[in-house]
């Protein structure tokens, strides 16, 4: 790490043993992604080159609900499929945080229909919601990086007076200057 | 915008099933090149039959079976629901449609059997009926006689309702609401 460089030869360093369990999960969340509709496309181009979720140390997208600790909801739950999402949210082992990405994850968004759940947050416990349709992937970072900061605050586990823990509930707003519209196309150059 | 016209019953396979059936009740309609044929319920499985395999109709494929709801349409129609058959000859790139209506004879707002509400299913005809037709049953509680395996495709087998139902409620009857709370506790 070079940091031994520096130090004479039987030097030793101490720190807290919780503040290196939390640089350790703060630098590596391991995101379930749960993409059912257009929102997934955006969680993907998060974790693609050009934004890059790697830089947070949160691009191991992992398919087992076993492996990871932050469910990322992106897209509409319909009636059937929220029996699964829920068992996902189940198997996932603490500690574990939920994102409710984008307007249908979070409340159903213009699908107010019978077939869709008006909000995963009804019946799973959700930490961080981005809102937006689709949000854009600095929006979603914006969402990973409040996770870190709760882990960095000891945000695990946060816990109601009867000892549960209880969902964060935090809203990530737009961290980008959205810009007239509509906007100029160029060809070339 | 397009004038009204009157439909145009020329074409060639409205003369070819009535030659063939001479006794069945047919109604015919036309919109904007697409020919109907409507049918009996009795009757059409024998003409759907008779549209596959008849050389001068030879209407090969079925593209789609769907059904329709007329509930509250604003054009009085003889029945209630409605089965359409989405037929394609290739050979000649012929759509035809055949159409069924069915009247229920008990309440539509569950999912209960109803006698009136069944139409011969043409699984024997085109295998590839067996999805469309499930899904008419989900969706509208129609049932196909001689299904190989009539079972809901897309809701699941206790769902409440036939939901493409009219008098089903867009929003529907709480289902989408009655589920369990997962929360940290007990997970
Ligand atoms: S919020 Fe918008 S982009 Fe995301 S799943 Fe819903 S419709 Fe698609």
């Amino acid at each position: 790490m070079g940091i031994e460089a520096a130090l004479p030869t039987d030097a030793f360093l101490t720190t807290q043993l919780r503040r290196v369990i939390n640089w350790s999960r703060r630098s590596s969340i391991w995101p379930i992604p749960f993409a059912t509709a257009c929102c997934g496309i955006e969680l993907m181009a998060t974790a693609c080159s050009r934004y890059d979720l790697a830089r947070f140390g949160a691009e191991v997208m992992r398919f087992s609900p076993r492996q990871s600790d932050l469910l990322i909801v992106a897209g509409r739950v319909g009636i059937k499929m929220l029996p699964v999402l829920q068992r996902i949210y189940a198997q996932m082992t603490e500690p574990k945080w939920v994102i409710s990405m984008g307007a249908c994850a979070s409340t159903g968004g213009i699908f107010d229909t019978y077939a869709t759940v008006q909000g995963c947050d009804q019946f799973i416990p959700v930490d961080v919601y981005i809102p937006g349709c689709p949000p854009r992937p600095e929006q979603l970072i914006e969402g990973v990086m409040a996770i870190q900061r709760i882990i960095d605050e000891d945000g695990i586990p946060p816990s109601g007076p009867d000892g549960r823990r209880i969902p964060l509930g935090l809203s990530v707003l737009p961290n980008h200057p959205v810009a007239a519209q509509p906007v100029g196309v160029r060809v070339g150059s | 915008m397009a004038t009204p016209t009157s439909p145009k019953l020329d074409h060639p396979t409205f003369a070819a099933v009535k030659a063939a059936f001479p006794s069945a009740k047919l109604r015919a309609t036309e919109f904007r090149g697409q020919s109907t044929l409507i049918v009996e319920p009795g009757d059409a499985h024998a003409i759907l039959a008779f549209l596959r395999d008849d050389a001068k109709t030879r209407y090969t494929f079925l593209s789609d079976v769907t059904g329709v709801d007329y509930l509250n349409y604003p054009t009085p129609m003889p029945g209630r629901f409605a089965v359409i058959y989405n037929l394609i000859a290739f050979d000649r790139d012929d759509r035809f449609f055949v159409k069924v209506f069915l009247d229920p004879s008990i309440p539509t707002n569950g999912t209960d059997e109803d006698p009136a509400l069944y139409v011969d299913s043409v699984c024997d005809l085109w295998p590839g009926a067996e999805w469309t037709e499930r899904e008419v049953f989900d969706m509208y509680g129609i049932r196909f006689r001689n299904h190989p395996d009539l079972r809901r495709i897309l809701t699941w087998e206790a769902y409440p309702a036939h939901p493409l139902r009219k008098d089903y409620p867009l929003r529907g009857r709480g289902e989408r609401e009655s589920y369990k709370v997962v929360d940290r506790s007990t997970s």
